[in-house]
């Protein structure tokens, strides 16, 4: 197996994405060696496009990408032309003509990724486009939770918060759904989009009944400029009513799983003592980041499943 | 000069024909329709197979011109409509400058007779600059040649101003064309809302957008007593909204265009801007809603909102990107596909609503065969087929979600006072 592109979760199939878990446990072995590094994309060049900040998934894409020994580019919105008045298609091919091989890309626009793979040659990464779907943060949940609950099949997962906003969400629902987890979302009705049942997950309003023997938290960062649109009335009732806090926590099974995406709104979606306390994964979610990123770039880079490194 | 028209299906929904006749047209005028005409000095079209209707009108259009050269032009417009059948089209006032002065409705007319091919007709802005703060000088634009008035690309929001421009159009009896959005609820939307919008992460534009201001205007309407016309109308709520405004005996009426009754939200897949338009794709219920009002005459006109982007307004990123398609070139082939051959909508109602039915609302001795009136004529064959390319557009833009599809029914003649201003060749 190997991909031209990684665009979304919607589009990979049960034995692709096993096959990039599989290969992730692999890689996570090989970053927690004190040499971290295998020459497997020697020569390849790996372009990060961020047209949107982030630290942790262009950090993580971009320390992946090294440890295979790729050359690294990374692109942010204020350094390229696109500001200029240029085109995204006619940046994108400036650089692609200087023979790049992969290019990753983070977009404020729905549809971008889809939209770059059907015109440029380089293989292309979505790595998140508006609130569409961010596919390797889906993939490394599910690699997370497969790590610490051994299997997907027949576990209940609860996705919490902001949900219409959140391509994490939708990445989530894609993956989880295939591997046979049963899935909830829960949230205020102004954030829970319309018809999200219709992809084969549960509805809740009132975070206890969504919590209830519930084996996974996976919980949702809740933007701040959400409240200027009226989408919940104050920061401090979002809190009461849907940040999870250790009380809270006592509605799921007792050794659910607390996940959340970063970065972290610390008192309103998440209380600290639940970020940090003993159920959250919150920190190892970010290792298996790298690791899932790299199984991704080696698989898309040509690199076949069974030529791996040792 | 003469021209006989021989064997076709002739349907003139307003004279209640639809039978095998021949039309003579004589001096840019029709001057008999009957059973085996011969006319020794005529030149033939031999029409057999094929219907011969009054020239369609297309009252929703939008030509570019002034200001949008580059998406298209009252020329490159004019054969686009000829094309596709159309002998009389009206275009919307949100050019830049937008059509809110006579001189700008000058401007329009002046051009039209240039191209020389068929009638432009403007329609004015119903406030000045569009801005939707202050009336127009509607009195001047309608003494220059404006045949309706719209801010139509925007809605009318203030309500109180929608009030004062029904009553006073009542002095000259022209409609207002509203488009129904409201934009508080429309947003930043890019696409219906619901299922798909979900899926896809755009944001969605609920029905409700356009259901409330149908529902306004028409109450509105009502009480003053004065003439509304809803442009595009996309949902089955609406059409549901006009058909007790109707029975109410409200002065309203409505239309819709092809793709709302050909095309549903699920073609967003994929994130082509060919299919992203105001309003937008709904759902296959909506779809068959709207067939079933133009069948029963709730929604009284088909009108194509013929709208050219270039490559540079939707060649880009969703968001961003124009919303409109054209429609002129395809909008028969729709009718045939959608209304006629899958008997939908009865053959004359289909035709009524691209001839008669614009023509009254807008007051135009338009949109028949009745002997004298202007020689305005389209042929066309219901069976033919023709490969929808981007080469097929007269237009000078190709933004058109049926690039790709071989479609049927085409237009073979669209005749103009007489003159043949289109020949498929």
């Amino acid at each position: 197996m190997a991909f031209k592109h990684l665009i979304a979760l919607e589009h990979v199939s049960k034995e692709d994405m096993v096959s990039v878990l599989e290969l992730a446990k692999t890689f996570k072995e090989l970053i927690l060696r004190p040499v971290k590094k295998v020459p497997t994309l020697k020569g390849k060049t790996v372009v990060n496009f961020f047209f949107e900040p982030s630290t942790r998934t262009k950090t993580s894409f971009e320390i992946a990408a090294k440890r295979l020994s790729a050359d690294v580019l990374n692109l942010a919105v204020s350094t390229s032309a696109v500001v200029k008045g240029e085109t995204l298609l006619d940046t994108i091919n400036t650089i692609e003509a200087m023979q790049i091989d992969m290019v990753v890309i983070r977009h404020g626009t729905s549809g971008v990724p889809e939209y770059l793979a059907k015109r440029i040659k380089s293989s292309v990464i979505n790595a998140g486009d508006g609130m569409h779907e961010h596919p390797t943060q889906g993939l490394l949940d599910m690699f997370t939770m497969i790590e610490k609950k051994g299997k997907l099949d027949g576990k209940i997962v609860c996705i919490a918060g902001d949900v219409a906003h959140s391509r994490v969400a939708r990445s989530n629902i894609w993956g989880l759904k295939k591997m046979g987890a049963k899935i909830r979302v829960v949230g205020p009705p102004t954030l829970i989009p319309k018809d999200i049942d219709k992809l084969g997950v549960e509805v809740f309003y009132d975070l206890k009944a969504a919590l209830k023997d519930v084996d996974i938290i996976n919980i949702l960062r809740i933007q701040l400029e959400r409240q200027k649109k009226n989408l919940f009335p104050t920061t401090r009732e979002y809190a009461a009513f849907y940040g999870i806090n250790t009380e809270k926590l006592k509605y799921a099974t007792p050794d659910v799983l607390v996940m959340h995406p970063g970065p972290m709104n610390r008192g309103l979606e998440i209380s600290p003592n639940v970020a940090d306390g003993p159920h959250s994964v919150i920190n190892e979610q970010v290792t298996n980041g790298v690791a899932v990123r790299m199984a991704v770039l080696y698989l898309m880079g040509g690199g076949k499943k069974d030529e791996i490194i040792n | 000069m003469k021209l006989l028209i021989k064997n076709g299906l002739v349907v003139d929904p307003a004279n209640k024909i639809e039978d095998k006749l021949d039309v003579l047209v004589n001096n840019g005028k029709i001057e008999k329709v009957g059973k085996n005409i011969s006319d020794k000095g005529a030149k033939v079209i031999d029409a057999k197979g094929c219907l011969v209707i009054p020239g369609m009108i297309d009252m929703h259009v939008h030509f570019r011109e002034p200001g949008f050269e580059y998406k298209e032009t009252i020329a490159s417009g004019a054969r686009a409509a000829a094309k596709g059948g159309f002998t009389t089209v009206c275009c919307m006032p949100n050019t830049n400058p937008p059509i809110d002065n006579q001189a700008l409705v000058d401007f329009i007319l002046f051009k039209s007779k240039e191209a020389g091919l068929i009638d432009v007709l403007p329609i004015g802005t119903i406030t000045k600059g569009r801005a939707g703060e202050e009336l127009s000088a509607i009195g001047e634009l309608v003494t220059a040649g404006a045949v309706a008035i719209s801010d139509d690309g925007s809605p009318v929001m203030n309500a109180e101003i929608l009030r004062r421009a029904l009553e006073y159009c009542k002095i000259f009896n022209i409609p207002v064309i509203e488009h129904c959005e409201d934009k508080n609820l429309s947003g930043e939307g890019q696409m219906n809302e619901g299922f798909y919008a979900t899926k896809l992460g755009l944001k969605g534009i609920p029905k409700a957008a356009e259901e409330t201001m149908v529902a306004r205007d028409i109450i509105i309407a009502g009480e003053m007593n004065a003439r509304i016309h809803i442009a595009h109308v996309s949902t089955a709520g609406s059409c549901e909204l006009i058909r007790q405004g109707k029975k109410n005996g409200v002065m309203v009426t409505a239309e819709t265009a092809p793709h709302y009754f050909a095309l549903d939200d699920s073609a967003l897949e994929g994130y082509d801007t060919n299919f992203k338009m105001s309003p937008p794709l709904r759902s296959k219920e909506d779809i068959k809603a709207i067939k079933k009002a133009i069948k029963e005459g709730v929604i009284d006109v088909i009108a194509t909102d013929h709208a050219p982007h270039a490559e540079l307004d939707k060649n880009i990123e969703f968001n961003p990107a124009a919303f409109g398609i054209i429609g002129l070139e395809t909008a028969f082939s729709i009718m045939v596909e959608e209304l006629i051959a899958s008997k939908a909508v009865p053959l004359s109602t289909a035709i009524a609503a691209v001839t008669i039915n614009p023509a009254k609302i807008l007051r135009l001795n338009k949109g028949t065969l009745t002997e004298g009136v202007d020689a305005d004529i389209t042929i066309a064959n219901m069976d033919k087929t023709v490969k929808i390319t981007e080469e097929f557009f007269a237009s000078k833009s190709t933004n058109s979600p049926f690039i790709g599809r071989t479609m049927t029914g085409t237009i073979e003649y669209t005749i103009k006072n007489g003159r043949i201003v289109y020949e498929n060749k």
